[in-house]
């Protein structure tokens, strides 16, 4: 057993840290350290998360009135389409891959690093380029008013900088590509010794699953924009009707990689949701093995029902019919994860602290933002809510009551890790709070527009629909002023807060292992291979004031381990 | 297969050189078959046995060439993992644009006169 | 129960003593390494693969919606050349596997002269491509929009060559001027490594030019020999009296309407008159129509080119590696995964070549 100074050397709070170690902004423009890769992939999501919010509260006050002047109908396009287009390509997709997942998923591992260290710096560069390309479109192109879809015609036809946002596109395609490729080799060839696949944290099954769509997909919308930039300048005919080209086609394409790419946004925050859940009830995950394989079904049936999307496209009955009929599958292997997250809350020790809130958040929004996707899977009642509000407050729900808020209780959840200080929990709570209220005062209302036939993407509107628009603005502001407050609260403690110890909420998976913040290697000693939900591994220590795994406790004081709960 | 006359590494497994010259053979006869099977009318069968030529030459540049007979069985499972997606991209697309093939075609002619006045 | 070392950690100034400088850190041995390195590049040709797959389904769709279309414009495209690229390419992956084995077994001298053979296959198809694209550009064979297809329109640039070609042509002039001085200026300088690698490139480039010379000669025979056949660049007559009735057509398209947005309209009214029953009712004439297999084409054999190139750039950098001696039997990584993704090149030209050029 180990001594008291081995113990007080691996966990106590070390003096040079990953974010100490070298200095100079050089030290952190080159690194090829995947913590800090993953701490400026933070900073980088963050900043198009607030830009592209500050697109939306824009666009919800103008939609304060009817009527409203504020903005210009092409304004108005614009500003949608870039909410859209920033926030899919530059926020959500890589927002809990590349960020949290580039931090955690090595560690988890027990692992130094990713495999490729350099191609994820690579990443982040690509992800820099793109961003800025798609940035230019405002200030070179004249802005961009396609809608993020860029569905041609229209594509082809305007004038807006379409090739500069498509490029950027491309380009955050590859830096996707990249931090998935990397994931699957890591886990496939990194893992610890023993540390089998049925080891794993639930996380990194959703980060595996979610790599396995950035590798198959995301190709597929290089391949797509490549061809929207030949047929936008040299008019190759494939997607442009004039020329004798589909236009049909470039949606077939485009869906093939975004439909899986919705699935990009959500897996991951099922796995942050996997962990949060099982760690603050204290209890073994209901279903392992359910979960992790629901993520990799998730993934598979994604690319099975693209045409979900295209219902009132044109596309053929019988086309429509099977993918109809397959979108309706997805809701199984989601729905198992909804229920075994339950079962899992059921007779645990529930700390109610701020990502556990997050967490319930998730699943309470998760499930409404699901169960309304059986509304538009369905053939008859889609004709009726296809390209209404319903849509919109739909994906909402998945993608910012889903991903956002996962990524919000990931960060409150890891966030004593990655910088080894706590945040204040009260504010933390009240955070959540104004971001769960702010977000159902905003989409609520939406459902009811949609279902009465208010029509998406509009500048104007019906007078009937005024009070649902304000309602919905008042609500976009307090779910703005919600994630200002989280991300104040994390600052200030990633620079103010009290120092933590290493393993402050009894995490058995193997991050919680290395001291907080973590060393340049990550660990300085072997770190032992528990299963990553079987809590009791970890004991309380007194001296550290943290809980440390059982193997390197004081034997004197070492608690007995309680009998093994039946799973 | 390879020699292990040398003691190398276990995942080194040098491709013994007669078999490349081999397969390399066998890929110009291939090629050379195919071009000849093309000169031939055979209609509908003409397309199908360019693929399976095709196909013939793929599988001795896969197996050989980037030594999938020696590799590990998850490496050929990914790769061959694609094709079950490119096939099923396919298959999906070209079962829709069939229907409305009339429309996209008839639309050129129909937006002809709006087209002349336009710059397009 | 892990044992924890806490001997002598922190050696954050990355003095990896005696470490070994081609096993990165983060790595346990060779092995782990060797593996990661060869599952990644695998995964890599998987997207690959599903980035090519959008334009074959292109192809996939236009040639099933439009089979005539295919049928008339491959008799554009010289079997000829076509063949003989693939077989420079199946050679370029012959000498890239053996460059492999001798990586494999350690002869880095090998290794570099087969790499070296590779990157010249590789320029030699480049160079045929470049005629075969200035010959076409030369006929007005452009994708979809710019499709002006006008038989025996040579323009004439310096000894007679096409100046698409001279324009193409003049990047690969510029990078062999360079890569010969750079290698002359290493020799004056007493920088052999210098030389050698240089001298390589320049060699490497020559090869295009080699590519070059090949596909115009060969051109030239083929133009001579058919000069007043409409469809000249095909060694095969099929369909030749129909391709001549177009062809008289397109010459009187050609006169009276210069510009390619005019070409377009002019196109359809005389299309109609000169209606064959394989285009049921479309409405397209089928000079302007046939654009659709050109744009499928440059796409594919361009996007195909590319990876060409960056696969040149990559073997330039296994060249590079096995002058300085690099390879080892438990090191030889890096040409193992550029060559997969030669092969991989190879392979998408081995189903372009028949979906392409023989089409019957």
């Amino acid at each position: 057993m180990a001594t008291a100074e081995i113990r007080n050397k691996i966990f106590s709070t070390p003096e040079t840290n990953y974010l100490n170690c070298t200095k100079g902004w050089k030290s952190w423009a080159f690194t090829l350290d995947h913590k800090r890769i993953g701490v400026m992939y933070l900073v980088g999501v963050s900043i198009a998360l607030f830009l592209a919010g500050i697109f939306a509260l824009v666009l919800r006050s103008h939609l304060v009135k009817f009527d409203s002047g504020m903005l210009s109908y092409d304004n108005y396009n614009k500003m949608f389409t870039l909410h859209g287009a920033v926030m899919v390509f530059s926020f959500i997709i890589p927002s809990i891959p590349a960020a949290l997942g580039n931090f955690v998923l090595p560690m988890m591992l027990g692992a130094k690093d990713v495999a490729f260290p350099r191609m994820n710096l690579a990443s982040f560069y690509l992800w820099i380029a793109g961003t800025s390309c798609l940035l230019m479109a405002i200030l070179f192109g004249g802005g961009l008013d396609t809608g993020w879809t860029f569905y041609t015609p229209y594509s082809i036809e305007t004038e807006t900088g379409v090739i500069y946002a498509t490029f950027g596109a491309f380009i955050l395609g590859f830096s996707s590509i990249f931090t998935g490729l990397n994931f699957l080799v890591t886990v496939n060839t990194m893992r610890s010794p023993g540390q089998t696949w049925f080891k794993l944290p639930l996380f990194l099954w959703s980060l595996y699953a979610t790599s396995i769509i950035q590798v198959l997909a995301t190709p597929v919308l290089g391949i797509t924009l490549l061809m929207l930039i030949a047929e936008k300048t040299m008019h190759i005919g494939i997607f442009d009707p004039r020329y004798g080209g589909d236009p049909v086609l470039f949606q077939h394409f485009f869906w093939f990689y975004s439909h899986p790419a919705v699935y990009i946004m959500i897996l991951p925050a099922m796995g942050v949701i996997s962990e949060l859940i099982s760690v603050y009830s204290q209890k073994r995950i209901f279903g392992y093995s359910f979960i992790a394989f629901s993520s990799v079904a998730i993934a598979l049936l994604g690319f099975l029902v693209w045409g979900h999307h295209m219902f009132t496209s044109g596309q053929s009955p019988i086309v429509t019919l099977i993918f109809s009929a397959i979108t309706f599958t997805v809701a199984i292997p989601s729905a198992v994860k909804v229920f075994n997250w339950l079962a899992t809350l059921f007779k645990g020790s529930i700390l109610l602290n701020t990502p556990m809130l997050f967490a319930l958040s998730f699943i309470f929004l998760f499930g409404i933002g699901g169960l309304t996707g059986l509304f538009l899977g369905a053939l008859s009642t889609d004709i009726h809510l296809h390209d209404t509000y319903f849509v919109v407050a739909h994906f909402h729900f998945v993608m910012v009551g889903g991903t956002l808020t996962a990524l919000l209780g990931g960060l409150f959840h890891w966030w004593p890790k990655m910088f080894g200080r706590m945040y204040n929990d009260a504010l933390g709570r009240i955070s959540c709070a104004l971001v769960f209220i702010g977000f159902n005062v905003t989409f609520f209302p939406q459902f009811v527009m949609g279902a009465r036939g208010m029509p998406r993407r509009y500048a104007s509107y019906d007078p009937e629909f005024q009070i649902f628009h304000q309602i919905s603005t008042f609500g976009a502001f307090v779910l703005g002023i919600g994630i200002l407050m989280a991300y104040v609260v994390l600052v200030y403690a990633a620079f103010k807060g009290p120092r933590c110890g290493s393993n402050p909420f009894r995490a058995a998976s193997m991050e919680w292992q290395s001291s907080s913040p973590p060393d340049f290697h990550n660990f300085i000693h072997q770190p032992t291979m528990n299963d990553p939900y079987d809590f009791d591994s970890q004991v309380y220590d007194e001296e550290l004031d943290t809980f440390i795994p059982r193997e390197f406790a004081d034997p004197d004081k070492l608690p007995a381990r309680p009998e093994p709960v039946h799973h | 297969m390879s020699d292990h006359s040398h003691d190398y590494p276990s995942f080194n497994h040098p491709a013994p050189v007669p078999l490349l010259f081999v397969v390399f053979g066998a890929l110009i006869f291939l090629t050379v078959a195919t071009v000849v099977t093309s000169n031939i009318e055979l209609g509908e069968f003409g397309f199908i046995v360019a693929m399976i030529i095709a196909t013939m030459k793929a599988f001795l540049v896969c197996a050989f060439f980037m030594h999938m007979w020696w590799d590990k069985g998850f490496n050929v499972l990914v790769f061959f993992s694609s094709l079950l997606f490119v096939s099923l991209f396919i298959g999906m697309t070209l079962l829709d644009t069939g229907s409305y093939k009339e429309t996209i075609d008839a639309f050129p002619t129909t937006e002809e006169s709006s087209l002349s006045t336009t710059e397009y | 129960m892990a044992v924890a070392d806490t001997t002598d950690h922190h050696d954050h100034d990355h003095d990896h003593h005696d470490h070994d400088p081609f096993i990165a850190h983060h790595f346990d041995g060779p092995q782990q390494q060797f593996d990661s390195g060869k599952l990644g590049i695998w995964l890599f040709l998987v997207t690959e693969v599903l980035f090519f797959s959008g334009l074959f389904v292109a192809y996939t769709l236009y040639r099933n919606h439009h089979p005539e279309i295919f049928e008339l414009a491959h008799h554009h495209l010289d079997k000829v050349l076509g063949c003989l690229n693939t077989i420079v390419l199946l050679f370029s992956s012959l000498t890239m596997a053996l460059a492999v084995r001798s990586a494999q077994t350690g002869k880095n001298k090998n290794c570099e002269l087969y790499t070296l053979i590779t990157m010249v296959c590789a320029t030699i198809f480049l160079g045929v491509k470049a005629v075969e694209y200035s010959h076409k550009w030369d006929l007005g064979i452009f994708p979809k929009y710019g499709f002006n297809y006008t038989p025996g329109h040579h323009e004439m640039g310096f000894l007679g060559l096409s100046p698409y070609l001279i324009k193409l042509s003049a990047i690969p002039a510029l990078l062999l001027a360079s890569f010969a001085g750079a290698s002359v200026m290493g020799k004056l300088t007493d920088k052999p490594a210098q030389f050698k690698f240089f001298m390589g490139m320049a060699i490497m480039v020559a090869g295009y030019f080699a590519g070059v010379a090949g596909g115009v000669v060969y051109q030239n025979a083929v133009d001579s020999g058919h000069a007043h056949l409409a469809m000249s660049s095909s060694p095969l007559q099929l369909h030749a009296a129909t391709f001549e009735e177009n062809g008289q057509h397109h010459s009187h398209q050609h006169s009276d309407q210069h510009s390619e947005g005019q070409g377009h309209e002019g196109g359809e009214e005389h299309g109609d008159d000169h209606h064959d029953q394989r285009h049921e009712g479309s409405g397209e004439s089928m000079p302007k129509s046939v654009g659709a297999f050109f744009s499928i084409y440059y796409c594919m054999t361009g996007l195909h080119a590319i990876h060409i190139i960056g696969g040149i750039v990559a073997l330039a950098w296994i060249y590079y590696r096995s002058q300085q001696g690099h390879w080892r039997e438990d090191y030889f990584g890096p040409v193992d995964y550029v060559g997969l993704y030669w092969h991989l090149v190879d392979l998408i030209w081995i189903y372009l070549f028949p979906l392409l050029y023989l089409i019957d």
